[in-house]
């Protein structure tokens, strides 16, 4: 069996990518794909603790998480879309109107 | 009867309620008419009536007080408190002061009927007036100092009010203003002189303050103190050297009012008080020869600034603040009730000769100026005639009004002992001034050829309404002297007992004798009578030696017209640097640097402070998210490292 260890480091690690490619990337289909990475990480620390401890909680959170992740990442393409409509472009530095 | 003293100051007060708030309801001038001057003759009638029944009692039991309810009561922490009452004092002066400013005043109610005649402020006019009596009989009515002290400052109110009656005159408010400008600083006077005597007397009683006032010796500072502080009141509100600037802009109001307030009774309020506070008088001889000096300098200034004046109301209140001086000459020289005998003769006849002059000026539509009259004695006859009796009473000639108590005040400046010859013959010579200025103004302006454009102008005599009031004050010019002859004079008789301990200060003893007095009094008859002879000569016959003289003293004329420059004077010592200072200090440094400067200033501050950190707002949403993340990892270490 493999030790819980592993999993919690694949998982930090999984985050760590996604949190970098938060922040320093500028396409925003990128940033969306890299928070749903940031998301599945932490399903795969639940689904690891889950195991670990014998108890099923944490897999029925992790279907409800991906449930709302479904319908977050529909919703999230269609504002990516709608932002596209209106720039003709996906480049997250030219969204900068959310200022003074 | 005594009793209802208080209603003769309450009437009055109704009548400006009920003008004040529901005149322009009324729309007929009668009825305003009647209410307004009603009260006032109704309170002529309750004074005459208790005035009648103190004459039946004895000396001794003239004097009343009536206390209508506790207007304060504070104890002040030391032995004494202060403890001020609305209570009356009805005694021999104040009820000679009452029957002055009611009976003079309905009179000129009623002659405001005529005169008011289709004003749109007709309510307004009387609601005012009937105000002004209500604080006047306060004023003269009071049995201690504050509430003297309510009616001085209601009567100057009243004064701002009418005199800026017709307010879309600038002059008029501008006038209005100086009034009540230069009223304050002598008002700052009396409040200060009226502490200083709460301070040294416990009480602002009348009775209680004098009482122990009499039993002090003469000469101590803090009576100088108090007397001259009051006095600086008298010369606001009397208008003497040097507050009396207000009183020939104040001309600027109605007729009627220029005879009621700014002649008969309110600025001989400064005389009345100090011949009600003559106990503390007497007990500072300082003040009482300061109060001479300054007395008979005004008259003689004014006198001579009168003979100049072109201005029909303006020679009568240059004449009026004249004659102010020979009242307070006659204070200062100790001759207490031969002043308040003047100031009762002086209200008859200087009433009747503002009212006169309202008169023309009605006649004239509204012209003031004298050199564009003349000749008027043919259209206005009653007008004329009665004017006429008030110049030769003012001007002193036998058995007139005005003879009798001006000469008394000469007299006495002569013989008493703070008298000296000096005083008389300065006075003198303001008197044959006066004679000559008041015949100048007779006949430029009733006599001589017409000079104005009578293709324009059809002068007319007056409405009933003018003219019985004319006739009524010349009468009581004519006769109001005979009850002052001296040495049978029941007005001296009547007042003495108001006096007595003023006088038992002093220790005055009339020097001089019985014929001395006699030649005196020929002299002063002789010389009224060349002042009006001359006066007649030279705007009557020849008025081209008139107008040579000015020529001829040109320097000397322009002082005269200019009134000295006086006005120029205040202007540049006292006004400019005040406004001047008041601009460049006040308002450009302090207003605007400071309080503005603090105001703007803290909100450039925050400004500048947000420019600074509007900046960490970029708008990119990943750069939020760094210092999100940042946050997170502080916190994370935080809890690690607990």
């Amino acid at each position: 069996m493999v030790p819980i260890q592993h999993y919690l480091i694949l998982s930090a690690t999984l985050f760590f990518i996604g949190a970098v490619g938060v922040l320093s990337r500028r396409n925003a289909i990128i940033v969306f794909m890299s928070i749903e990475l940031m998301l599945n990480s932490v399903n795969l620390t639940l689904v690891a603790f889950s195991a670990f401890l014998g108890d099923a909680t944490g897999q029925m959170l992790v279907f409800f998480a991906m449930t709302v992740a479904a319908a977050e990442a529909a919703v999230g393409l269609a504002i990516i879309i709608a932002l596209f409509r209106k720039k003709q472009t996906v480049n997250l530095d030219e969204m900068n109107i959310l200022k003074w | 009867m005594i009793s209802f003293a208080p209603y003769i100051v309450i009437v009055p007060f109704i009548g400006f309620l009920v003008l004040g708030l529901f005149g322009w309801k009324l729309k007929s001038e009668r009825t305003i008419g009647l209410i307004g001057s009603g009260t006032v003759g109704f309170s002529f009638i309750l004074a005459l009536t208790i005035f009648f029944q103190m004459l039946g009692a004895g000396p001794e039991s003239r004097k009343h007080f009536i206390e209508c309810f506790t207007w304060i009561s504070a104890s002040t922490g030391t032995a004494s408190s202060l403890n001020v009452s609305v209570a009356y004092q009805i005694d021999q002066l104040s009820i000679l002061m009452t029957l002055v400013v009611t009976g003079v005043g309905f009179l000129i109610h009623a002659y405001s009927i005529g005169y008011m005649h289709g004003d749109p402020g007709f309510a307004r006019f009387f609601a005012y007036m009937n105000l002004f009596i209500f604080a006047m009989l306060n004023l003269v009515l009071a049995n201690n100092f504050l509430l003297m002290f309510l009616g001085w400052e209601g009567v100057g109110l009243c004064s701002y009010l009418l005199i800026g009656f017709w307010y879309e005159k600038k002059i008029a408010g501008d006038a209005a203003k100086k009034a009540f400008v230069v009223n304050r600083i002598g008002d700052f006077g009396f409040i200060l002189g009226m502490l200083l005597i709460f301070k040294t007397f416990g009480s602002l009683n009348f009775e209680a303050v004098f009482n122990s006032a009499s039993i002090l010796t003469a000469g101590s500072p803090t009576l100088f103190w108090i007397t001259i502080l009051l006095f600086v009141g008298a010369t606001g509100k009397s208008a003497q050297i040097p507050l009396y600037v207000w009183l020939p802009d104040a001309m600027a109001g109605p007729t009627p009012v220029s005879a009621l307030i700014h002649a008969a009774t309110m600025v001989t309020a400064g005389v009345y008080m100090v011949a009600r506070c003559s106990i503390l008088f007497a007990l500072a001889p300082a003040t009482l020869h300061i109060v001479a000096i300054v007395g008979l300098a005004t008259a003689i200034f004014a006198a001579t600034i009168g003979l100049a004046q072109n201005d029909i109301k303006k020679v009568l209140a240059y004449s009026t603040i004249s004659q102010l001086g020979y009242m307070f000459l006659a204070m200062g020289v100790a001759a207490f009730s031969a002043g308040i005998f003047h100031l009762m003769t002086h209200a008859f006849f200087k009433a009747l000769l503002f009212l006169g002059s309202g008169a023309v000026i009605h006649a004239m539509h509204d012209e003031q100026d004298i050199q564009k009259m003349g000749g008027l004695k043919k259209y206005l006859p009653t007008t004329y005639k009665t004017f006429l009796i008030g110049a030769i009473a003012i001007a002193g000639i036998p058995p007139f009004a005005g003879f009798f108590s001006k000469d008394e005040i000469l007299w006495k400046a002569f013989s008493n002992e703070h008298g000296s010859p000096i005083l008389w013959a300065v006075g003198l010579v303001g008197a044959a001034l006066t004679a000559f200025y008041m015949f100048r103004l007779v006949s430029l302006t009733f006599e001589g050829e017409e000079r104005f454009d009578r293709a324009r102008l059809h002068p007319h005599e007056a409405p009933k309404s003018m003219t019985v009031p004319l006739v009524v004050l010349a009468l009581l010019s004519i006769v109001g002297g005979l009850i002052g002859i001296p040495h049978f004079s029941m007005f001296e008789r009547w007042l003495d007992p108001v006096f007595a301990a003023a006088q038992i200060k002093l220790m005055e003893s009339e020097q001089g004798s019985l014929t001395l007095e006699s030649v005196l009094m020929a002299v002063s008859v002789l010389v009224a009578a060349a002042g009006v002879l001359a006066a007649r000569k030279l705007y009557n016959e020849r008025k081209d030696l008139a107008e040579s003289y000015a020529v001829r003293y040109k320097k000397l004329y322009s002082l005269l017209v200019n009134k000295y420059f006086v006005d120029e004077a205040y202007e540049t010592v006292v006004v400019n640097p005040i406004s001047k200072g008041s601009e460049a200090f006040l308002w450009r440094f302090f207003d605007v640097r400071v309080i503005d400067g603090a105001v703007n200033g803290s909100a450039r501050l925050i400004a500048t402070i947000a420019q600074g950190l509007r900046k960490v707002q970029t708008g990119v949403v990943q750069s939020y998210a760094v210092v999100f993340v940042g946050g997170i990892l502080m916190i994370v270490t935080w809890l690690v490292l607990k």
